[in-house]
């Protein structure tokens, strides 16, 4: 069962869309396994996340890290957002079932493939 | 909040009268049916009239009734007994790549155990098997062909009559498991040359945790569980009277009211069916649009996943399935949808409202209104659907 944090995430995913002139995306997951996430990310000046949006495909606890995730990072710099770390998704989030845990995976990976594909165009 | 039930194919609600015809067996006849004396008789009696019960409903006589302690529990027994009774003849065992796990699962481990070879057969994109099908698998050492009479995700009703007759000539057992099918459309054991079927009571009002298994007379079927010899040596353990009871007085008002209450439920389930795919765009209708349980509805719904629609509804109030892995728990979604040849992605977002003679229209319309707005919702938070380009 989810918790009520998850749940509320859940039903009021904050954060959720596409940043149009997004400074970095990611996008990890696969539709055959059920989950897609997608995130876009916007920084700023001395390597700040001023903002951050994300698109889920996937169950309820996907949406939910999804949106914690974002929550958790926005306002920090991105070396700060590549020491996130899925437990600590988990334990915002208050808990999650077991077989549930590889959503908060997928969470963390989508923000450090967002904040990769931002190094990436910058060094070009 | 409001509560809307459609989660029929899981289970239902047990009948007031069902509950009603068993409590005397809790409390006032609880006497063992295999003791001498009088509580024994009176417990008896409930036992007995509740096998001629259910014989009259299969079309049997009430000696090929033997009580099981449920659908998963039958299918075991007639999957691993039939096995075990006809080695000599051989091991091999045709089944369909769509039943559900109790048969796929227990076939399985019988591969692994060396006991069984199986034939999977393959479905067509409604979900369904030819006796065509079965008459070219069947092999000199098959020694049982078990098919599903409907399917409990997508409704769609077999063709078990036909499949039965090619069974009949080739000399092969035929066992079918119609836990979705008695008391909700017409199954007669004669006429459709069953040999073995398997029934749920949770499925059509009765109590969980019984059953019954229809055993052709001269079929060879061993002790499942061993003991005491109840059952006609075939299930030992003291009867769950009134579990029986509850099964067989929930079947014979399933039977008495079974045409009026299918058509009834065939007027909402196809104003379910054509609502969902006029207010939604992307969906598809899972299972077959004619030869299907006359209270399933089955529907794709693209770009978003089962779980999270579930969590929508249920948030409504209303009470729905999946067939998305995460409602399964494991990585892949239904092997039913897999099997009609759906991809991985449009069978993660499958959603199945399934209606019982409970159902009212006034719910069918509450579904109608809430459902929309929820997919409209998840789809916007889903990165595989571009907005527009539709």
């Amino acid at each position: 069962m989810y918790t009520e944090k998850v749940l509320d995430h859940f039903q009021n995913p904050r954060n959720v869309g596409e940043i149009e002139d997004a400074s970095g995306i990611g996008t990890v997951g696969n539709a055959k396994c059920g989950d897609i996430m997608q995130m876009s990310i916007k920084i700023g000046e001395g390597e700040v996340i001023e903002d951050v949006k994300f698109k889920t495909f996937g169950c309820g606890a996907a949406v939910a890290t999804s949106s914690m995730a974002t929550e958790l990072i926005k306002g920090k710099t991105i070396d700060e957002a590549m020491r996130l770390t899925n437990s600590a998704v988990v334990e915002a989030l208050e808990g999650l079932p077991p077989q549930k845990i590889h959503c908060s995976v997928l969470a963390e990976e989508a923000i450090k493939a967002a904040i990769e594909d931002y190094r990436k165009k910058k060094t070009k | 909040m409001r509560r809307v039930y459609l989660d029929n194919a899981a289970t239902t609600m047990v009948r007031p009268e069902v509950v009603e015809a068993m409590l005397p067996y809790f409390s006032e006849f609880y006497g063992n049916p295999s003791s001498l004396h009088s509580y024994a008789r009176d417990a008896y009696r409930g036992l007995d009239e509740a096998r001629k019960t259910v014989a009259e409903a299969l079309n049997c006589r009430s000696e090929e009734i033997i009580f099981t302690g449920g659908g998963s529990e039958g299918d075991n027994m007639v999957l691993r007994g039939i096995a075990h009774a006809y080695r000599k003849k051989g091991r091999h065992i045709i089944t369909s790549a769509v039943e559900h796990h109790a048969v796929l699962h227990t076939l399985q481990a019988m591969e692994r155990e060396g006991i069984a070879e199986v034939s999977y057969l393959p479905v067509d994109e409604y979900g369904l098997v030819t006796a065509g099908q079965v008459l070219e698998a069947i092999r000199p050492d098959t020694v049982l062909v078990s098919i599903m009479f409907a399917n409990n995700e997508v409704g769609t009703i077999m063709p078990v009559e036909e499949i039965g007759a090619v069974c009949r000539e080739k000399g092969v057992l035929f066992h079918t498991d119609a836990v979705q099918a008695v008391g909700h459309i017409p199954v007669d054991v004669q006429r459709m040359n069953i040999d073995l079927l398997t029934l749920a009571a949770h499925k059509f009002h009765g109590p969980k945790g019984v059953g019954a298994l229809y055993v052709k007379k001269g079929v060879r079927l061993p002790a499942f569980i061993v003991g005491g010899g109840q059952e006609r040596n075939k299930r030992a353990g003291t009867e769950n009277v009134p579990g029986i009871v509850g099964l067989a007085k929930a079947l014979s008002l399933q039977m008495e009211h079974m045409e009026e209450n299918a058509q009834r439920m065939l007027c909402l389930r196809d104003k379910l069916i054509v609502g969902i795919k006029s207010s939604i765009p992307d969906v598809k209708l899972n299972g077959h649009p004619k030869l299907r349980l006359p209270n399933n509805v089955n529907y794709s719904i693209r770009f978003i996943e089962g779980e999270s629609i579930l969590l929508m509804l249920d948030l409504n109030g209303i009470a729905a399935s999946s067939g998305s892995a995460c409602t399964s728990g494991s990585l892949d979604p239904s092997h039913v949808l897999l099997s009609m040849g759906l991809t991985h992605e449009v069978a993660h977002g499958s959603l199945r409202l399934t209606m019982s003679e409970f159902t009212t229209e006034d719910e069918i319309d509450y579904v109608l209104e809430v459902l929309p707005p929820i997919i409209q919702r998840l789809r916007d938070m889903s990165p595989l659907y571009k907005k527009g380009e539709e």
